[in-house]
């Protein structure tokens, strides 16, 4: 993309909620992302470190994009920046083409109801009942009450909310509260839904609830989301798309599955083998009987996907290669839809047919890391 | 129970009433008035809505003022302000003026407390769907703190019991004027021990109203 596009305005801006065309005097980018991030940074200490340095990024429509990193990474900053809650001090926001930073006060606010927000902590209105704080942003965007009785009835039910309809926040459950602040977030029909750790205050099994209503939703009305979260399991669960930050970057980037199957960086393999249990335990290395003498010992993990993960890699390389192979571990998990097998193997042999038989394991295909012993 | 005359009685009677007079006007006064400085101060707070240092600092120096100012000496010190206001220096009219002005500053900033105690989150809710500035304080800011307004409208009540005694001084009246001037200064114990149990109810009854009403507004 060339540094500073031609104002154009692209279909997509068309598409934002709330007449953005009308009022679109902003410069507009050749986009097809929904949101388009370049070059964001921002430092809240003057001489502090950076909180984004430099992240760019692309979410297209329909997409729901993960971005996890450790507390403090900066990607509760980064999120906050895509409806500018938090302004960055450089770098540029589009969403459908729309430039954020170049809108004044009340286009930002109506920019700002086309893109739906879900809080770690609910963030609802404890003097409001349920329809009425899913009513807020029908109410502060000027709607009449009969307008904003039916679009309410017409949200509760997406959420599984209508027994609930007249209760009290404080009478709810923390799945049902994060189900209230979805529904809050929809209410004025945005196209984006940007989830700030949505999960996080939930125990396993909302989250699990949660994150498949969010998935749900997001097929029923063509939504794009963008979520953080510190916990991998939220991105394997419903992500397409997956960023790891670190100190204010984006470290690695990819499809799911792609991410989880090939982690580049050290940061990403530690949060994947959260998910899908890569580590052995050094209690159970140390149980590994020693390689005899003139031969060696290798400890590596070895990552089945696609098309030879059904093949009976394990026999094959002992046969071939004359080597001895210990499965130390081993599991199929799916991502995305798609199988894949995790296995810890200890191979016993001559170094020279140990080091061949796990780069033909390689010439296939398959990722081979070698573990530390 | 002898020393109860009808014209005792009446002399209690009317003491209730002119100590009622002046905490109920100045409470109202004060709640009509330190609500909108309360949430000037909130407002224009460095992490504030709107953050105004140059109204922010003054107006915290202003209200600090009023309420490090010994109510006593406030009275006396504010008496051409009293009269240009009431029309007279002594008698209860008198003394409502430096009641609303210390419990105007009292009350402000304890409606700054409560406002402050407000979820930051709501307010970061209600800024991503694009509430206004205005919007965020009617809808959002007001009705969370009002369980906070009105625990604080209620300690003001029970403070301005207390500082009504001393509106006495001025000629003002009151429960505690009676108290002094014919339990301790003519030697009738049982006078004062009657102005102590009514306060000491009249208290109580405040203090129960004002947390009835917090239950009822709160859904915590």
């Amino acid at each position: 993309m060339p540094d500073l596009p031609p104002p154009i305005l692209s279909p997509a801006s068309t598409a934002l909620h709330m007449g953005a065309a009308m009022r679109d005097l902003s410069p507009a980018y050749e986009t097809t992302a929904a949101i388009h991030l370049d070059g964001l940074t921002r430092r809240f200490a003057a001489g502090g470190t950076l909180a984004l340095d430099g992240v760019s990024l692309d979410v297209a429509p329909g997409e729901i994009f993960g971005i996890v990193g450790r507390s403090g990474a900066g990607k509760s900053t980064l999120i906050r920046c895509v409806n500018l809650l938090e302004r960055p001090d450089a770098g540029r926001i589009a969403v459908f083409g729309q430039d954020l930073l170049a809108l004044d006060e009340p286009a930002l606010r109506a920019a700002r109801r086309g893109i739906g927000m879900v809080f770690q902590h609910f963030n609802l209105h404890t003097r409001r009942t349920v329809s009425e704080n899913i009513a807020f942003p029908l109410e502060i965007a000027g709607l009449s009450r009969a307008e904003i009785r039916a679009r309410v009835a017409e949200i509760l039910p997406l959420v599984g909310l209508e027994a609930k309809r007249d209760a009290w926040p404080a009478q709810l459950s923390g799945g049902q509260k994060q189900r209230v602040g979805i529904a809050r977030a929809l209410a004025s029909r945005p196209k984006i839904l940007l989830c700030d750790e949505a999960t996080s205050a939930l125990d396993p099994e909302t989250t699990a609830e949660i994150l498949e209503l969010i998935r749900g939703l997001r097929d029923r009305l063509e939504l794009t989301v963008l979520l953080i979260t510190h916990e991998m399991g939220v991105v394997k669960a419903i992500c397409d798309q997956v960023a790891v930050m670190e100190a204010g970057r984006i470290i690695e980037q990819g499809r799911v599955f792609d991410v989880f199957t090939r982690p580049d960086q050290p940061t990403t393999r530690r949060f994947v083998a959260e998910v899908i249990g890569h580590s052995v335990p050094p209690s159970t290395i140390a149980r590994l009987p020693p390689p005899r003498a003139e031969e060696i010992r290798r400890l590596a993990q070895v990552v089945f996907a696609g098309p030879h993960s059904t093949r009976a890699v394990v026999s094959e390389a002992s046969r071939d290669f004359g080597i001895d192979i210990n499965i130390v571990s081993g599991r199929v998990d799916e991502i995305a839809g798609e199988p894949f097998g995790v296995m810890a193997l200890a191979a016993y042999g001559p170094a020279a047919a140990v080091e061949a038989g796990f780069a033909w394991m390689r010439g296939l295909g398959l990722t081979v890391t070698e573990i530390e012993a | 129970m002898s020393w109860l005359t009808p014209t005792m009685r009446d002399l209690l009677l009317e003491a209730l009433w002119e100590t009622a007079l002046m905490v109920g006007i100045s409470a109202a006064i004060a709640v009509v008035i330190g609500l909108p400085i309360a949430l000037l101060l909130h407002v224009t707070a460095r992490e504030g809505l709107s953050p105004r240092v140059w109204i922010n600092r003054p107006l915290g120096l202003l209200v600090n003022a009023a309420r490090s100012t010994p109510f006593i000496i406030l009275m006396v010190a504010i008496i051409p302000f009293t009269r240009l206001v009431a029309g007279t220096s002594i008698g209860t009219a008198a003394a409502i003026v430096p009641l609303a002005l210390a419990a105007t500053a009292f009350l402000a900033r304890l409606f700054e407390n409560a406002l402050h105690e407000v979820d930051k989150g709501v307010i970061e809710a209600a800024r991503a769907m694009g509430a206004t500035r205005l919007q965020i304080v009617t809808k959002v800011l007001v009705p969370e703190a009002l369980p906070g307004l009105i625990a604080a409208t209620t300690v003001s009540l029970v403070s301005l019991v207390g500082f009504s005694a001393m509106a006495g001084a001025v000629g003002g009246g009151g429960l505690g004027d009676l108290g002094i001037r014919f339990g301790y200064q003519r030697f009738m114990p049982e006078v004062m021990a009657s102005v102590v149990l009514i306060l000491i109810l009249l208290v109580q009854g405040l203090q129960s109203f004002g947390d009835w009403l917090v239950r009822r507004v709160s859904h915590r």
